[in-house]
């Protein structure tokens, strides 16, 4: 085993031991990253090889020289007898949706292609003081609009770790096949729809998004503002513990953020879980899909390798002592996608209106006849489909004429997604849950080039995991082991708001009663020597 | 069951891509249309639920208490530490100017 597989709990030990440097384990990070990573995404990126068939493809912009200044103050500080912080040392990446002074920060589109942020996002920041490493910024699907990552301007775009065929799931899909392929153990992604859970569970990997408002939005460059939350992706639950753990907290310059104090997370793994109730709930089984051609619902059941991993897990906590409840009623679920199809176009037309050609970013170098020929070409130009489509989609559903049909009509059924939930945790309710169990996703990774290009199959891929972020609360997805073509599956715990202390301690529960699984065992394929 | 009806027409998607400042080139236009009129048909599923009388409509799911908000905060100028990486991330500046085009004008009677 590397260094860069260990986790980051096991590198602080490391290094506060003096049994490595921070250097080393920079080292060993950037090792990995040339055996695995292949080349950079890329504008100008010529043809897909069989070559990049075979990698990680999890960057857009490595930031070694930072990286290794970061690292040797950590080392200056270790020897000095300083406390270099929580993080200190320890590699990460970050998804490249957020603003990081004096570094390329794209958002995966080629509008943004070359902006070079004036200042650093808040849970970046707190990052950094807490002496992470950073590595450099990750791919994403284009302003985070996908589940595949294939729709960034930045190509190759990040495979799967697991089996380089199939998509690593997304958005965050360079966040959770870098954390997968060891290339850093932790890293920063963002959730608006499951954006953080999906690509875990593809990568079999564990990713919390957490309540809305815990973790500050200041410096994400804004999708759908009501629903994104910027979360941790690690390798096990005490590594995402670690992480929010640093980034959690109020913040002045984010409104929204929640003046609300911050549990002790690290405190809370190692708690017994005995008598905690863990709900299941049949439309958490079942994924709704439309048929296009003729406008029809087709229920389907999510494949049994999936169920049967969460229905073991549901009695691994049965052993520790935990309360099975089955049967919890979550209706209002499968409605989840047709709201923020409405939703989160809304929100991201509105946020997509600023990118003109004129403040910074790309701009057309045609010919251009006034502003608005400047303003429509640089736009045209510099958005992909699924911006523009998202941009189109939102002023159609909130148009005078169309408004109370959709968009009101989706933000009152939010109100009944939120009810769900209210119910389900209610402490004086009838089912008095502390946590949800269910699948993270409706299937496993999925073919490269199978779904994209279809937008309402790749948005149904959020069904599970979309929920949660219209109604705020907490999520962590988890590996629970392989389907029989040997992909990761994630479950997920949902939880009421502010809950992520629980979510971490079940996870962790979890992972220690299944420690010696043989499923443990297996490895990544591009880490394989066969 | 009969093919369902196009709801964004070629018309209707003109007009759309005039509001929203977009230039699209024919091909993608297509695809974009075809898509948006498909991500219509699952937003449809809407219409048919039942909403109970009296239901509001949620802006944000976390409710926001007097405990968990911010205070607000004075309004108080402060000064950014650097001004000009900013303005000279314009894609074109001249002088702490940024340089557009001819801005469509009518002159007043």
């Amino acid at each position: 085993m590397e260094l860069c597989d260990l986790s980051a709990f096991e590198i602080r030990k490391k290094l506060q031991k003096k049994e490595v440097s921070a250097v080393e384990v920079l080292d060993a990070s950037l090792a990995r990253i040339t055996a695995v990573d292949g080349r950079p995404g890329r504008l100008d990126y010529g043809s897909i090889t069989d070559e990049d068939r075979k990698h990680v493809h999890a960057f857009i912009t490595l930031t070694e020289s930072a990286a290794r200044e970061q690292a040797k103050n950590v080392d200056t500080q270790i020897a000095a007898g300083e406390d270099p912080g929580l993080l200190a040392g320890v590699p990460m990446t970050i998804k490249d949706v957020f603003c990081v002074k004096d570094t390329l920060s794209t958002i995966g589109s080629r509008i943004l292609s070359n902006f070079v942020a004036p200042y650093t996002a808040t849970p970046v920041k707190r990052l950094q003081q807490a002496g992470a490493v950073m590595l450099g910024k990750v791919n994403l699907d284009e302003f985070t609009y996908g589940s595949s990552t294939e729709s960034s301007a930045f190509q190759p775009s990040t495979r799967n770790p697991w089996n380089t065929s199939r998509v690593p799931g997304g958005s965050s899909g360079g966040s959770t096949a870098s954390v997968a392929a060891g290339e850093a153990p932790l890293s920063l992604g963002t959730d608006t729809a499951g954006s953080i859970r999906q690509p875990a569970a593809f990568c079999g990997v564990v990713g919390m998004k957490p309540t809305y408002g815990r973790v500050s939005r200041y410096g994400l460059i804004a999708f759908g503002s009501s629903l994104d939350c910027p979360g941790p992706v690690a390798r096990n639950a005490k590594d995402a513990a670690l992480m929010l753990q640093v980034m959690a907290g109020v913040d002045a310059k984010d409104a929204t953020s929640a003046n609300l104090p911050v549990d002790d997370y690290l405190a809370m793994l190692e708690k017994d879980i005995k008598g905690k109730r863990i709900g299941l709930s049949p439309e958490y089984f079942q994924i709704t899909i439309p048929d296009l051609e003729t406008g029809e619902y087709d229920q389907r059941l999510v494949p049994d390798a999936i169920r049967e991993a969460v229905y073991q897990a549901a009695e691994v906590y049965r052993a520790l002592g935990a309360e099975v409840i089955e049967d919890v009623p979550m209706p209002n679920t499968r409605y989840g996608i047709p709201v923020y199809f409405a939703i989160s176009r809304v929100e991201a037309a509105s946020n997509l209106h600023r990118f003109d050609g004129v403040k910074y970013g790309y701009r057309t170098s045609a010919k251009t006849q006034g502003l608005k020929d400047l303003y429509r070409k640089s736009r045209g130009e510099g958005f992909g489909p699924q911006p523009k489509l998202r941009i189109l989609m939102g002023m159609y559903v909130s148009a005078a004429q169309y408004s109370a049909q959709y968009y009101q009509q989706a933000l009152k059924v939010r109100t009944l997604i939120r009810k769900d939930f209210d119910q389900a945790f209610d402490p004086n309710g009838k089912y008095r849950l502390d946590a949800l169990l269910t699948p993270t996703t409706p299937t496993t990774a999925f073919p490269m080039e199978n779904v994209y290009g279809n937008s309402v199959m790749m948005q149904y891929s959020d069904q599970l995991t979309v929920p949660a972020n219209h109604a705020g609360t907490p999520g962590i997805s988890f590996p629970g082991g392989f389907d029989g073509d040997g992909l990761p599956i994630g479950l997920q715990l949902l939880g009421a708001d502010f809950s992520e202390g629980l979510l971490l301690q079940l996870t962790h529960a979890y992972e220690r009663a299944t420690a010696d699984a043989d499923w443990r065992t297996i490895k990544p394929a591009v880490l394989r020597e066969d | 069951m009969a093919k369902r009806e196009e709801k964004i027409t070629r018309e209707m998607f003109a007009h759309l891509v005039d509001l929203a400042e977009l230039e699209l080139e024919e091909q993608e236009a297509e695809y974009i249309r075809k898509e948006l009129n498909n991500q219509l048909a699952a937003i449809d599923e809407l219409a048919a639920i039942d909403i109970p009388e009296g239901t509001e409509p949620a802006s944000h799911g976390v409710p926001y208490t007097a405990a968990s908000s911010q205070a607000l905060r004075m309004d108080k100028w402060e000064p950014c530490a650097d001004a000009d990486a900013i303005l000279e991330q314009a894609p074109d500046n001249k002088e702490r100017y940024i340089i557009v085009p001819d801005i469509p004008h009518t002159t007043l009677e």
